[in-house]
């Protein structure tokens, strides 16, 4: 069954595009990531998601019920935890939880095996103020207000980000158990990297989708080889690419440049033409590309 | 209804635990109180002067003794000449020097009239024209009895004023209704909007729309506690103004409390227009003051009466809530009156409340925004 199924979503701020023409289905218990850098237009795809925007054009519907006219059925069954943490900062761990319990008419207790194993993490800290949390501890007990009145699709907008690795990587885990449990989860990111968590991802950019496929499928759909080539003096090797024939394109990752060449050139011709401009002891190998890669390859396609 | 209490419960704990909101709700009250209380003071009280009594008769020990013993004034220096007029003056402790000419006793007996001179601070303009006022009164009450005395058979008018409502002209009248109606307007409105407007800016407004509480349920749970306080903030200054100042509430406490109810009512859904309209606490607060704060210090005929503004003023200030609550308060308060006297006050103060419920109502948004068209 479907559990989120947009059609034509448009918005606008005035003047400005921020959702362009953008479809897409959830199916029911999936893990759907949308991947995309900041001002892509996350957001506001969430917030039209939880019914908190109108969108100017199309339609979307979560279980079969309007985002717009259905909108009061609908906040009972989303979990929806916007970008920043909405913590009421100077009430303790358990009041915040209480509280949220109790406005979605249920209690910490009618719940607890569903936010069990998050909510132990941060039980010793449930006298401390939400305020004095730290990050990961934050995002751990918004994750449990979000889910305490057990939705039946999670909304989470960017609930990685500023967040530390150890975090992050447990707060992937916890969404994967979640989805064992059978919530419908849609999650947003700007970090490639966590896209093979996702069952499906969602490349977003300026207000469109670029792609939509399981994260396995879109690694292979890129139609180059790309290859990592490294060299001490970073910005002479960016130079030097620019002028060598057939380097279709060059993006620098961490310490080396990626590199995807036309089918016609070899590895060897291009190392060759790099020494031959003075990059001595320069060194490339072929790699996976990773959705990074196929990322900035379908940027660069749109436009 | 469990929703509801879970929410008013959880504004109490913002309250408690955020000192600058405690500070707010009942700092400012009391120190209003006290500020108006003592600080700004329109009638006198122990007011230090200097006597330069060149006569030392019975006629200048008299009125010295009628001075010292008034409340008004208290003696700190005797002079002994002219010359130390000046220094006294300049060490700046005494408000004005009463000057009793050589042979004061013989010339009233033999001439009939003698001159006292009184010398007063006028780089202090108001305290002066107070000091000079109360002085001429003692001298008066003193000649007056004089002349009674001497010549009882002349028919003399005397006037007998009375200051009704307010004997002593105290101006704790004046300012305990001025500081309940800026308090309230203060707590309900500036209070209710800045935290309403916190849960939009803290990104918490998100998650509450989110959720099944229909959006009445939110702004009642968000106001109800300060409707609440306002409440006990209106008996504590009356207690205040009872046990501090002995000013007592003439007419029924009963009304009064129902009329500052309706005015509080008034204030909170001012407040939520605003935050209706804000995004941010700081303009959520800076409305509140400028367009609320002010006007009623100023305009509400609390400290300046409105007869003597500009005719504009007056027009003004008649859209203004604290204007006509200032007049009921005071008619209830000192004056003793019924509703029978204020109903044309409360009427329009009923008329504001149901306007600003009925605007904040149209502008409260069920979402947060709908994509431009």
């Amino acid at each position: 069954m479907t559990a989120v199924e947009a059609l034509n979503i448009t918005h606008r701020y005035g003047r400005v595009t921020a959702i362009d023409d953008i479809s897409f289905n959830v199916n029911e218990g999936e893990l759907f990531g949308f991947i995309g850098p900041d001002g892509a237009g996350k957001t506001t795809l969430f917030r039209i998601a939880a019914t908190l925007f109108i969108p100017a054009g199309g339609r979307m519907t979560l279980f079969g019920l309007n985002t717009v006219s259905r909108y009061r059925e609908l906040r009972n069954h989303i979990g929806y935890m916007p970008g920043r943490f909405s913590l009421y900062q100077n009430l303790t761990v358990e009041e915040n939880l209480n509280f949220y319990a109790t406005i979605f008419g249920t209690t910490i207790k009618e719940n607890y095996h569903l936010i069990e194993p998050i909510y132990k993490r941060i039980e010793p800290f449930r006298k401390r103020q939400a305020g004095r949390l730290s990050g990961g501890m934050k995002q751990k007990l918004a994750l449990s207000c979000a889910l305490i009145h057990k939705p039946r699709i999670l909304i989470l907008d960017e609930p990685t980000t500023g967040v530390d690795a150890v975090s992050r990587t447990e707060f992937w885990e916890m969404l994967a158990r979640l989805k064992s449990e059978g919530i419908t989860i849609i999650v947003s990111t700007p970090y490639m990297d966590e896209a093979p968590r996702c069952d499906r991802i969602a490349l977003i950019q300026n207000g469109k989708l670029l792609d939509i496929d399981t994260p396995g499928n879109i690694r292979q759909s890129c139609s180059h080889r790309i290859f990592a080539v490294r060299h001490q003096k970073k910005y002479e090797l960016l130079l030097a690419l620019k002028s060598v024939p057939g380097v279709l394109s060059r993006e620098p990752f961490g310490d080396a440049m990626h590199v995807s060449l036309h089918p016609d050139t070899t590895l060897e011709q291009l190392v060759r033409e790099l020494e031959a401009k003075g990059l001595a002891g320069v060194t490339a190998t072929e790699i996976v590309p990773g959705i990074e890669d196929i990322f900035l390859e379908l940027m660069k396609r749109e436009a | 209804m469990k929703r509801f209490m879970a929410f008013v419960k959880k504004e109490f704990l913002h309250i408690f635990r955020d000192y600058r909101t405690l500070i707010i709700l009942f700092g400012i009250p009391a120190a209003q109180i006290l500020i108006f209380g003592y600080a700004v003071r329109t009638d006198l009280k122990n007011a230090s002067i200097a006597v330069l009594d060149n006569a030392h008769d019975d006629v200048s020990n008299d009125l010295t003794l009628k001075l010292e013993a008034s409340d008004f004034f208290t003696i700190s220096n005797h002079l002994s000449s002219y010359d130390e007029i000046d220094a006294t003056f300049k060490q700046g402790k005494i408000k004005a020097v009463v000057i009793f000419p050589e042979k004061m006793a013989s010339a009233l007996t033999r001439e009939g009239s003698a001159t006292v001179g009184i010398i007063a601070d006028g780089s202090e303009p108001n305290t002066a024209s107070l000091v000079t006022g109360y002085t001429t009164g003692i001298l008066n009450d003193y000649s007056s009895a004089l002349t009674q005395q001497l010549t009882a058979s002349l028919p003399v008018i005397n006037p007998e004023v009375r200051m009704y409502f307010n004997p002593n002209l105290e101006s704790h009248f004046m300012f305990v209704p001025g500081v309940i109606t800026l308090i309230l307007i203060l707590i309900s409105a500036l209070m209710t909007s800045v935290a309403i407007v916190r849960e939009k800016e803290f990104g918490t407004m998100e998650v509450l729309l989110v959720s099944p509480l229909r959006p009445w349920q939110i702004i009642i749970g968000k106001v109800a506690p300060y409707f609440f306080l306002s409440l006990v903030n209106v008996i504590v200054i009356l207690l205040m103004a009872w046990y501090v100042f002995g000013l007592p509430v003439r007419g029924s406490i009963a009304l009064l409390i129902a009329e500052c109810m309706l005015y509080i009512l008034l204030g909170l859904s001012i407040g939520i227009l605003v935050s209706a309209s804000v995004d941010k606490m700081e303009n959520a607060i800076f409305i509140s003051f400028m367009a609320l704060m002010l006007p009623s210090l100023l305009l509400s005929g609390f400290i300046f009466p409105i007869e003597n503004m500009p005719k504009i003023y007056d027009y003004v200030s008649m859209v203004l809530p604290p204007r006509w609550f200032v007049e009921i308060i005071r008619a209830i308060m000192i004056k003793g009156a019924g509703f029978a006297y204020i109903w044309k006050e409360t009427l329009i103060l009923l008329i504001m409340t149901l306007f600003f419920i009925g605007l904040s109502a149209g502008k409260f948004k069920i979402r947060l925004g709908e994509g431009g068209k």
